[in-house]
């Protein structure tokens, strides 16, 4: 029961995450790295905010500081025209010297015994059982975040994102301007993954440097779980599975260790080897197809 | 509407590979003017469309469209008054969006802000109008991707994204080139009927010679940068394709020679 509800609370967390790197990997069609980076920073906010005492504002803050790592990213790749790939790299790396600074130069930072936003709910309401409050507030949460994602998605300036991701020589002989479309598209898909950052670091009660080493690939998994389940169809049932998908993975994953399939230590290995395998079963098949194709041909030729 | 003055623009300038694309070419449309344009390949014609939307800025020259000077205007706000229609149908929409999505696109930043819904009840119905009007069907499509539809399906899309919100210049680059004859002569149909009823200012490129000069209230050749013939009423309403043909190989002959010329 508990390694349900923690999964279930974790996938609903790092289902934000999974979120925002749908914004950038499915709709922008971009791998943003800049992920590595901007959940660490969420994090380490949410963290210094909540050691002095503004849980709210910590949250609050990681979105924004998330916001501000893809608005960074977006300009090195509009602006100064750096490879894509390139810019998320560039500021991932510096974003690592900047959440050292956030966190006082410390590698941890633990909030035991600080009032953070879930003991806080929990003293509000004590005749609310600590899973419960836990659930709860991530299940609020990640739905916050999904509906005002799906609302935005059909906006007007939703639509421009989408058609940059899907034609950009289109867009840019339009009337949208591409640059900052892009920006703005990866300080929402940043904001996301800052606001996960953010609520992890109050959720687990710590704060890591090293948090968000593979993060992205986590976050991939889940999109990529998700379309396994659901197909690839609209943004909206898109941005849900993406949701789902982290839910999944987080039971995988849980189930995989309490059952000592492979060490705790191996998860990373695993979830790098599920994202690999899942973005080459388009390549199998084509492959398949035409060594079907060629195999019939021969036949043919026998006969 | 449109007035382009003593336009130059040089490629890889200072390299060997220099090439003048436009040599100060001088243009003026009047409103509602629908201007066809013919020539050979490298003539200029797209070149001097590129230079109309600021795919680049000029060497020299200017450009004004309306009274207003655009000539260091940036490539997406000139897109805001002129329309475009490539000769490529992948070019114009996006293939992942649905069709109403991609004629939103197009039309609701000016009417509902950028952080409206895109796609609402009012101008769903709107679309489904002006589609209708075609008689291909698109108006039962609405929620199909623009990726499976036809080549010329996709152009009759563009063509109403292009002008949903009126242009103050439309400019076709062979729009109609890529398609099948029976397709390509109903895309025209659906153009002249929009330029009609909008009365457009238009600029079409096009290969067709016949087409250049049964469509449309004027005719400009372009050779080397430059315009070397432009007819307009009577004396277009005369000129037979024989003619033009003539007028483009005399041309053609005079550039020949003068290579002869110089070879020998």
């Amino acid at each position: 029961m508990t390694l349900l509800l923690g999964s279930l609370q974790l996938g609903l967390l790092y289902g934000i995450l999974a979120i925002g790197v749908y914004i950038s990997f499915r709709i922008l069609n971009v791998p943003d790295l800049t992920t590595e980076g901007s959940f660490t920073f969420g994090l380490a906010t949410s963290a210094m905010c909540a050691l002095s005492g503004h849980f709210v504002l910590g949250i609050v803050l990681s979105i924004f500081s998330g916001a501000l790592a893809g608005c960074i990213t977006g300009f090195l790749q509009t602006k100064c025209k750096i490879h894509p790939i390139l810019s998320g790299i560039i500021t991932m790396s510096g974003l690592y010297t900047i959440n050292l600074a956030v966190m006082k130069n410390a590698v941890n930072v633990s909030l035991i015994g600080k009032t953070e936003l879930f003991s806080y709910v929990m003293e509000k309401m004590p005749q609310l059982s600590r899973d419960t409050v836990k659930t709860a507030l991530a299940l609020i949460f990640a739905l916050i975040v999904c509906i005002i994602i799906i609302r935005f998605f059909k906006t007007h300036i939703g639509l421009c994102i989408r058609a940059t991701g899907d034609n950009e020589a289109m867009v840019s002989s339009s009337s949208i301007n591409v640059d900052a479309t892009k920006i703005f598209a990866l300080a929402i898909s940043n904001a996301c993954v800052g606001l996960s950052g953010g609520l992890m670091a109050q959720y687990q009660g710590y704060a890591d440097i090293n948090s968000s080493v593979g993060i992205l690939v986590v976050g991939l998994a889940s999109v990529i779980i998700g379309e396994v389940i659901f197909g690839r169809r609209s943004v909206t049932i898109g941005i849900i599975s993406a949701v789902v998908g982290s839910i999944v993975y987080r039971y995988i994953m849980a189930l995989a260790t309490a059952t000592h399939i492979f060490p705790a230590f191996a998860l990373k290995l695993v979830s790098a080897c599920i994202v690999g395998i899942a973005l080459s079963i388009p390549a199998v098949k084509e492959a398949a197809a035409l060594s079907k194709i060629k195999k019939e041909a021969g036949n043919d030729a026998h006969n | 509407m449109l007035t382009i003055n003593n336009a130059v623009k040089i490629f890889s300038q200072g390299t060997p590979n220099e090439h003048k694309a436009l040599s100060g070419l001088n243009l003026h449309l009047e409103r509602g003017e629908f201007v066809t344009v013919v020539g050979s390949n490298g003539a200029g014609k797209s070149t001097m469309f590129n230079a109309i939307c600021g795919n680049f800025l000029l060497n020299s020259g200017s450009i004004f469209v309306d009274g207003q000077n655009i000539t260091y205007m940036k490539e997406h706000k000139r897109a805001g008054f002129i329309g475009r229609v490539f000769q490529d149908p992948m070019k114009g929409t996006a293939p992942n969006l649905t069709i109403e999505e991609n004629l939103a696109l197009a039309y609701s930043r000016q009417k509902t802000g950028p952080f409206g819904a895109a796609v609402n009840k009012k101008n769903r119905d709107m679309f489904k109008e002006a589609l209708s009007e075609f008689n291909m069907g698109l108006e039962d499509r609405m929620q199909t991707k623009v990726g499976l539809l036809s080549g010329g399906q996709r152009q009759v899309v563009t063509l109403l994204m292009c002008t949903l919100v009126t242009p103050k210049l439309l400019l076709l680059d062979e729009h109609t080139a890529a398609l099948d004859p029976a397709t390509a002569e109903k895309v025209m149909e659906i153009t002249e009927r929009i330029v009609d009823r909008n009365n457009l200012t238009t600029l079409m490129i096009t290969h067709n010679l016949n087409s250049a000069l049964r469509t449309g209230t004027r005719t400009i050749m372009m050779d080397s940068g430059n315009i070397i013939l432009d007819v307009s009423g009577e004396e277009r309403a005369k000129m037979t394709l024989d003619d033009l043909l003539n007028m483009y190989s005399l041309k053609k002959k005079e550039a020949f020679d003068n290579d002869r010329m110089l070879l020998s």
